[in-house]
């Protein structure tokens, strides 16, 4: 069976992302899932057994200062000469920046034609991609090369299947090219105990109804008592209340959690552009006529400084 | 220092979006406006500009009515602008594309390309890299702030974690996110003068690029089909009578989810 390559998604300190067991999940469908692993040294030691978990009969690495210092270009060109010499039947990237951005350089490399925000991927090479904010569902297929898609995290439920990977240094020989951009510098800003936006199955949003950013302590409390992430709209980061990376919508990110919370966010089209798509949707707003109403399964018409507070009281309760 | 903007022009997504019956984005009938990532490049390159000099142009490739968005750019400031324009590229993909943006900053030799960080209707992502592979030159993406010092570009580069300071001698192309500056809007000078700023309009044959290279033609990939997705519908909604939250709970709760 041929190899399906899956591209690993990880934190700094090597824990697996969970995208990473939905693209190894949908591989297993295609053929015999290999994960390529690109990090800092000891990267695929510390993530093989996750790895085999889920299903990679094989793992690539490469590892090192010149691949994980330098943006995207180096892992593109190691990606690519082990795609000419595996011949995949398919290569499945996350469709976050870098694995869009990865996939972008792979595209043009290999003059192969690309995939981008799959959510279901056939056998046989047919894309369900999502269009204009879930608006629009589009049917796809690479007509130039293999199926080479980015697929979106929250969309295939990850299941294990154990397998025991053969691990594989990759030698990789990079061009002058591939070092231009240089990375100097990583800072963390968030770090906490919370689920990654993308990834998490509850989200708890906040906009300009939160009124503040102490205020959104609340929509925390309420999303940790969840095991939720916590978002933002576009006014509640325009208006300081929250960074900037917790945004959702057209310009921010896109969430397709099982269940998504707003409170005091109006519905505007572009946040609905990065949350209609979840599973089951709540509001809580004090105007009946906002639109977020017209989307959601479960609204209550109130004030959120004590609908939220009693429902965290109740969850507490409850626990 | 000469930098091009890439400006895409794409249907307002405050509006209802489609696509058309050969697959392709709805154009005919949408509000078309500038992508609004791509606003946030023009302001950089002007601040940029005005602290080392050198000229703004404005790159697009679109068709005939993409000329307003151009327009409307020029209206900001830059100087001067190319418009790639050709009945072939209708239908053309991210690989196409770049394939034609390449060739057409490859005529204009800049030291500095800015893009935003992502079309909205498109939201591919790739342009940025794309177009970098293919003229070999470094690409510093995801920019939430751009320092130029000489010859040398530094970006913060937002991440889930924080950020990554990245850097790189130009000629580079750097793509921008809204957090990185507040785009000026056109004054009525501004405006005038953008109705005489010269456009070249290019086509394919001026870049050497075969009809058969892009549009539907060469295409690397093709939809099938595509369907409008039944909206949503509303379910319940409840008046807070003093037990709003709990009654929230209670719904949670039998969804499973407390
Ligand atoms: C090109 C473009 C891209 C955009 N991208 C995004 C994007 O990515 N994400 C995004 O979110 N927006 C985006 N927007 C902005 C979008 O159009 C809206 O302006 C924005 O979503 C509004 O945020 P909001 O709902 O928090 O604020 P508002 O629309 O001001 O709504 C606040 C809501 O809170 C309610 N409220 C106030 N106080 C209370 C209270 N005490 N209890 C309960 N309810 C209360 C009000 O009734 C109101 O409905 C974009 C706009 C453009 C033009
Ligand atoms: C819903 C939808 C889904 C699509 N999916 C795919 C897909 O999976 N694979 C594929 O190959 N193609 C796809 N396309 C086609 C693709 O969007 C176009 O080829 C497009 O020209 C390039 O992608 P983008 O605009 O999304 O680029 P992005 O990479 O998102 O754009 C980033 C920046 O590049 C610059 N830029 C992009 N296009 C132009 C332009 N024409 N002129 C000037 N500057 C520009 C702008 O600065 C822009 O902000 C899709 C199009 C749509 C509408």
């Amino acid at each position: 069976m041929a190899e399906v390559l899956v591209l690993v998604e990880a934190t700094r300190d090597f824990t697996v992302k969970k995208v990473t067991l939905e693209l190894l999940t949908l591989a297993r469908q295609i053929g015999s899932p290999a994960a390529v692993v690109f990090g800092a040294s000891g990267a695929a030691a510390a993530m093989s057994e996750k790895l085999g978990e889920y299903g990679a009969e094989k793992i690539y690495t490469g590892e090192g200062d010149e691949i994980d210092g330098h943006l995207v270009s180096p892992k593109a060109t190691a990606l690519a000469s082990l795609v000419t010499r595996v011949q995949p039947a398919a290569v499945l990237l996350p469709s976050t920046q870098e694995g869009k951005e990865i996939a972008g350089r792979l595209a043009v490399k290999l003059d192969n034609g690309l995939l981008t925000d799959v959510v279901e991927l056939t056998a046989d090479g047919v894309a369900t991609q999502p269009a204009f904010a879930g608006q629009v569902i589009v049917k796809s297929k690479v007509s130039r090369g293999i199926p080479l898609a980015t697929v979106r995290p929250n969309s295939i439920a990850p299941t294990p299947a154990a397998a025991t990977p053969q691990v594989e240094a990759l030698e990789v020989s990079l061009g002058a090219a591939d070092t231009l951009a240089k990375v100097v510098d990583r800072v963390v800003e968030q770090k906490g105990s919370r689920p990654e936006l993308t990834e998490a199955s509850v989200v708890v949003s906040g906009g300009r109804g939160v009124g503040s950013g102490d205020n959104f302590k609340l929509v925390e409390e309420l999303a940790d008592l969840l095991g939720g992430a916590v978002g933002a709209s576009r006014a509640a980061v325009d208006s300081g209340f929250y960074p900037h990376q917790f945004q959702v919508g057209q310009t921010g990110k896109t969430v397709s959690p099982q269940l998504y919370i707003a409170l005091g966010i109006s519905g505007a089209i572009q946040h609905r552009a990065g949350m209609q798509t979840s599973k089951t949707i709540v509001a809580v707003n004090k105007d009946a006529e906002a639109p977020i109403f017209e989307l959601a399964d479960y609204g209550v018409v109130g004030d959120l400084f004590k609908v939220v507070p009693q429902a965290a009281e109740e969850i507490r309760k409850r626990k | 220092m000469n930098i091009v903007v890439l400006v895409k022009q794409v249907p307002d997504s405050g509006s209802e979006r489609g696509l058309a019956g050969d697959n392709t984005v709805e154009r005919q009938s949408a509000n078309n406006v500038i992508n609004e990532m791509d606003e946030y490049a023009i302001e950089e390159a002007l601040r940029i500009q005005a602290a080392e000099g050198g000229e703004v142009t404005i790159l697009t490739m679109g068709p005939e009515r993409a000329a307003e968005s151009i327009r409307k750019a020029l209206s900001m400031g830059p100087d001067k602008a190319v418009h790639v324009i050709d009945d072939a590229l209708h239908g053309s993909c991210a690989l196409s594309t770049s394939k034609v943006l390449a060739a057409a900053l490859g005529t204009l030799n800049p030291d500095l390309v800015i893009a935003g960080a992502e079309s909205t209707d498109g939201r591919v992502q790739v342009m940025p890299h794309m177009i970098a592979e293919r003229l070999g030159i470094a690409a510093l993406t995801g920019a939430r702030k751009l320092t130029v010092d000489g010859g040398t570009l530094t970006i913060e580069r937002q991440t889930e974690e924080g950020y990554e300071v990245v850097t790189a001698a130009t000629p580079a192309v750097v793509s921008v996110w809204d957090t990185i500056n507040e785009p000026r809007y056109p004054s009525f000078k501004g405006i005038m003068a953008a109705k005489k700023k010269p456009v070249q309009t290019l086509a394919l044959a001026d870049l050497g690029i075969e009809a058969g290279e892009v549009g539907f033609a060469g295409a690397s990939s093709e939809v099938v089909e595509h369907a409008k997705r039944p909206p949503r519908q509303g379910g319940q909604k409840v008046a807070d009578d003093g037990n709003g939250g709990a009654a929230l709970v209670e719904f949670l709760s039998s969804e499973k989810f407390v």
